[in-house]
């Protein structure tokens, strides 16, 4: 650190901190929160962050509808979960104070931007009186900065005019908190010359405001002191930050590099499944084709099509763009054709809350085709497990051909975390051969199935002497013809289920997070995974036993689930739906599995499931 | 495998499988115009694949010795341009039909032609539904009365070869069931051209159906009722060539008798033109099949093709950046080493 960037007084030592910055969608706070994410991974701490952002771009300034916040906790210990109440919120304007304050604990921090406290937009937030004054924060600790004009004044000098100067007001902030919890500025100083180098006035306004912003926390006496969060001791290796989007449009590359085959992805723009086609499209180098689809049926019609030719054809969507590409898997299903489909799910029905995240697509992924029509369903547990669960989908989508869905939701694609780089050398083949020979008695069958996996050949157009016609008719296993007999359908309908079902013998048994206790199983699956795990931390803290599953595989379920399932007296599960997994768990294996529901487009604060594993092994 | 040196015939070209249109269906004379031509081409037949949708003409690939894909209702252009996406290198065709093409998958036609897709598209058009049973179809007259409109329809049909080019095909054309030869080398230009080919070729459906057409091609009617466009001749017809086509004053096309404006206000037909106003006139002289109706090809101009564009970028990016690095991307940005 240089000179400028070392308080002159001693910081006291915090294990963790949760800080959101709350403000109008214009107001910049995305980025803010980003920058103050990256350079605290950098810095070496654990942490993780929960973006929330209204569906409207610019909803009217001012309004209650156009807060847009950003979450993030930094730890200097292993973390698993964004925060269930942060420890310092940053408001821009009393619309961002009044949307989040009932998130605030009493003696959390308020800092606002008192500038922003005038008539006019207390009226658009709503508020009667100027809470600032009227006693009504008083359980707070409330840090008031003119965040406006001193942001204005320290970029005077450099001809930029007040409207525009005020643009820079989240680099203050930024500046301020990177004071208050002694972050280093060089990163935040090199990203801004990086980023605005074209654009020298806004670039120098921005190194101005958070260069005023730090320095103000350093003289203006808001504080006695500093605070610092050290490092944490994470395991061995190296790290980056990354989001759910990103860590799995890398595991789509590492599965096209591991299985030697280039990928075909294609895809209509959706929230918040878009990321992975902007991600993906910049790595043509890889031999990465993308299409933006002109909707979500010819997206996943393009992918099937690439499948068909013997590429890694890949559609992503959300929300309602599932519900348009029901029919292709369908086809793909019969098909039996490698297919990997992402659905980054998000509240509904219909459009629902389109920038907020829910698990609710769980039965719509196991069941929601005509006809009998299964298919393996995959979800990740963390952003950087993204990676991980996209490789594995299409591992089993190329080894048993058949179409695989990939469950991830809006929290885990926009939420990040520090990720432990995987040594892409270690990672399996995956590749699987094409067909290259007639397969019986020099003719080509289609259908003639491995008799261990049931995987049909793969022959791809363009190979001599295996031209063949496949399609949506039902057809007789083996030669593939288009048949209609009661018999054949009967067979090819349990066939296709038994392929799917026979994939248990090929997947990890369910690991448990067993202290030995015996009285209480949560079990959960996808982006529960973090706040099930500090809850489970919790309850053990204070003395108590319980025990954590997490299924990362959903069809089929794996072979030693109801083993583990009959080691506990009872069994949680959370979910952010209204009991999807719980009713598949009592179905299947008979066990009166509790649901503990939230459908509020937020992630379960590990608070939540803690009482009510509290309440289950106290009753 | 036939070898190389063998000159490969229809039947190399003909599946195992029994043909099920209904007997006398104009599909059958398609079929054999496609299979009787594909000898001719410099084509391999595991070079070949025929996709298609939903309806009666999507069962072509069934009957084709070649990689086939029958879809779902409307699909076969997507699942085309995967199929050219991942490889380009092979000969795709999709068989369509009104219903098929213009109806449930209105949106990927005209999609996949304003792309220009490299593929060779035959679009049946018969104006009813025929798998279903004779409802009427996006290109039935107003009026029909069918199953579904028993007091007669009442939707304005679409014109396929207007919808085409609005939709900036580069290669559109029209034959019918009625004429092998027109067919094959409407085929042979279709499968020639790079890019996007559509063909609308009129198909008797004779159960739900019959004779839509037959004002315009029965063999009796074809001389006077049938303009054969010919590239860089004056646009006329009749038997002894007495009608023809000119631009008249407003800038619409008009049929007249060519001793009374002379030969020499005939439209020289032009497929090459890149405006396509021209071609999109001559696609309004007909709305319905009973008036002198335009054949052959509209439209032949050269676009790029999608899936060249596609490659083009994968090379450029590949030379400017090197093959992809699996380690190098998923390290990139800021990292940090925990010790």
């Amino acid at each position: 650190m240089t000179a400028e960037t070392t308080s002159t007084r001693r910081p006291e030592t915090l294990d963790r901190v949760v800080i959101r910055f709350a403000g109008d969608s214009g107001d910049g706070m995305q980025l803010a929160g980003d920058r103050f994410t990256d350079v605290s991974a950098a810095f070496g701490n654990d942490l993780a962050t929960l973006p929330n952002f209204p569906a409207e771009i610019r909803a009217p300034a001012g309004t209650i509808a156009g807060v847009s916040s950003f979450q993030v906790h930094i730890s200097d210990h292993d973390i698993v979960t964004p925060g269930d109440a942060p420890n310092v919120l940053v408001a821009m304007n009393p619309a961002a104070l009044k949307a989040n304050l009932q998130d605030m604990p009493p003696g959390s921090t308020l800092l606002v931007n008192e500038d922003s406290f005038e008539q006019r937009n207390l009226d658009k937030a709503g508020y009667q009186a100027n809470p600032l004054e009227d006693g009504s924060l008083s359980a707070y600790r409330i840090v008031q900065v003119p965040m406006t004009s001193i942001t204005q004044e320290s970029t005077k000098d450099l001809g930029v005019k007040p409207r525009d100067a005020e643009r820079s007001k989240n680099f203050f902030a930024l500046g301020l908190l990177s004071w208050m919890y002694t972050r280093p500025i060089e990163p935040v100083i090199d990203w801004i010359d990086e980023r605005f180098g074209s654009k020298p006035m806004v670039r120098d306004a921005n190194l101005a405001a958070f260069k005023a912003g730090f320095h103000f926390g350093e003289t203006a006496e808001l504080f006695d002191h500093p605070w610092e969060v050290p490092p944490a001791q994470l395991p061995a290796g190296r790290y980056r930050n990354v989001t759910g989007n990103v860590a799995l449009a890398y595991g789509l590359i590492a599965a096209s590099q591991s299985s030697k085959l280039p990928i075909v992805y294609a895809s209509y723009p959706i929230t918040p499944a878009s990321d992975i086609l902007h991600e993906l499209s910049r790595h043509k180098n890889f031999g990465v084709r993308t299409l933006q689809a002109e909707d979500e049926i010819a997206a996943i019609g393009v992918a099937l099509g690439a499948a068909f030719a013997g590429h890694l054809g890949i559609t992503a969507t959300s929300g309602p763009g599932m519900d348009l590409k029901a029919e292709t898997m369908g086809l793909a299903v019969n098909l039996e054709l490698p297919l990997l489909i992402v659905d980054v799910q998000r509240g509904g029905p219909s459009t629902g809350l389109p920038t907020k995240t829910e698990q609710s697509d769980l039965l719509l992924a196991m069941y929601g085709r005509h006809g009998e029509a299964p298919l393996p369903v995959v979800a990740p547990r963390s952003p950087s497990n993204c990676f991980d669960t996209a490789f594995e989908a299409a591992r089993i989508a190329l080894k048993y051909r058949t179409p695989v869905i990939v469950l991830t939701d809006g929290y885990l694609a926009n939420g990040a975390e520090p990720w432990l780089l995987p040594d892409v050398e270690a990672l399996p083949d995956i590749g699987v051969p094409f067909a290259d020979a007639p397969n019986h008695d020099g003719d080509f069958w289609p259908y003639l199935r491995d008799p261990e996996t049931l995987a049909r050949p793969w022959a791809i157009p363009g190979t001599p002497g295996l031209m063949h016609r496949i399609g949506g008719l039902e057809k007789q296993d083996g030669t593939g013809n288009v048949n209609y007999d009661p018999e054949n359908h009967d067979h090819m309908v349990r066939i296709r289920a038994e392929k799917v079902a026979r994939i248990v013998s090929d997947i990890p048994d369910v690991e448990v997070d067993d202290d030995g206790g015996r009285e209480l199983l949560v079990l959960g699956w996808g982006s529960t995974w973090g706040s099930i795990q500090a809850a489970v931390r919790r309850v053990r803290a204070a003395g108590k036993q319980v025990a954590h599953a997490h299924l990362l595989h959903l069809n089929p379920l794996p072979s030693n689930l109801a083993g583990v399932l009959g080691n506990y007296r009872r069994v949680l599960v959370p979910e952010m739906n209204l009991g999807q997994l719980s009713r598949l768990v009592r179905a299947e294996y008979l066990v009166d599995a509790k649901s503990l529901n939230k459908v509020q487009g937020i992630p379960f604060r590990a608070a939540t499931i803690e009482a009510k594993i509290l309440e289950m092994l106290d009753a | 495998m036939p070898d190389e040196a063998v000159k490969l015939g229809r039947k190399d070209f003909q599946s195992d499988q029994e043909v099920r249109w209904c007997p006398g269906c104009g599909d059958y004379s398609i079929l054999a115009a496609v299979q009787l031509l594909l000898p001719e081409l410099d084509v391999k037949p595991e070079n070949l694949v025929f996709v298609s949708g939903i309806g009666c003409a999507a069962r072509f690939p069934y009957y084709m010795n070649v990689y086939g894909l029958h879809g779902i209702h409307g699909r076969a252009p997507a699942i085309a341009t995967g199929i050219t996406l991942a490889r380009p290198d092979l000969d795709v065709w999709v068989v369509t039909g009104d219903g098929d093409a213009l109806s449930i998958g209105g949106n990927h036609l005209i999609h996949s032609l304003r792309r220009n897709v490299n593929f060779t598209m035959l679009l049946f058009n018969n104006q009813i539904y025929g798998l279903t049973k004779g409802q009427y179809s996006p290109t039935s007259e107003v009026g029909k009365v069918t199953k579904s409109t028993p007091f007669g329809s009442i939707d304005h049909p679409f014109n396929p070869l207007s919808l085409a080019l609005g939709a900036e095909a580069t290669f559109v054309a029209r034959t019918h069931d009625m004429d092998r030869k027109h067919m094959t080398e409407t085929f042979r230009r279709a499968h020639a051209h790079r890019g996007s080919s559509f063909v609308e070729v009129y198909q008797n459906c004779n159960v739900f159906n019959d004779g839509a057409f037959a004002a315009v091609t029965a063999k009796e009617a074809r001389a006077s009722m049938l303009i054969d466009l010919k590239h860089g001749e004056p646009i006329r017809f009749g038997a002894d060539g007495e009608q023809g086509v000119v631009l008249n004053d407003r800038g619409e096309i008009e049929v007249v008798a060519v001793a009374q404006v002379g030969e020499d206000r005939l439209l020289v037909h032009d497929e090459h033109r890149q405006d396509p106003s021209l071609a999109f006139a001559l696609s309004r002289l007909a709305d319905t099949p009973t008036v002198p109706t335009p054949v052959g090809v509209f439209r032949d101009v050269e676009r790029p093709i999608y899936e060249g564009e596609v490659q083009r970028q994968l090379v450029g990016a590949s030379e400017q950046r090197g093959p992809g690095d699996l380690a190098a991307l998923i390290g990139s940005g800021a990292t940090w080493e925990v010790a």
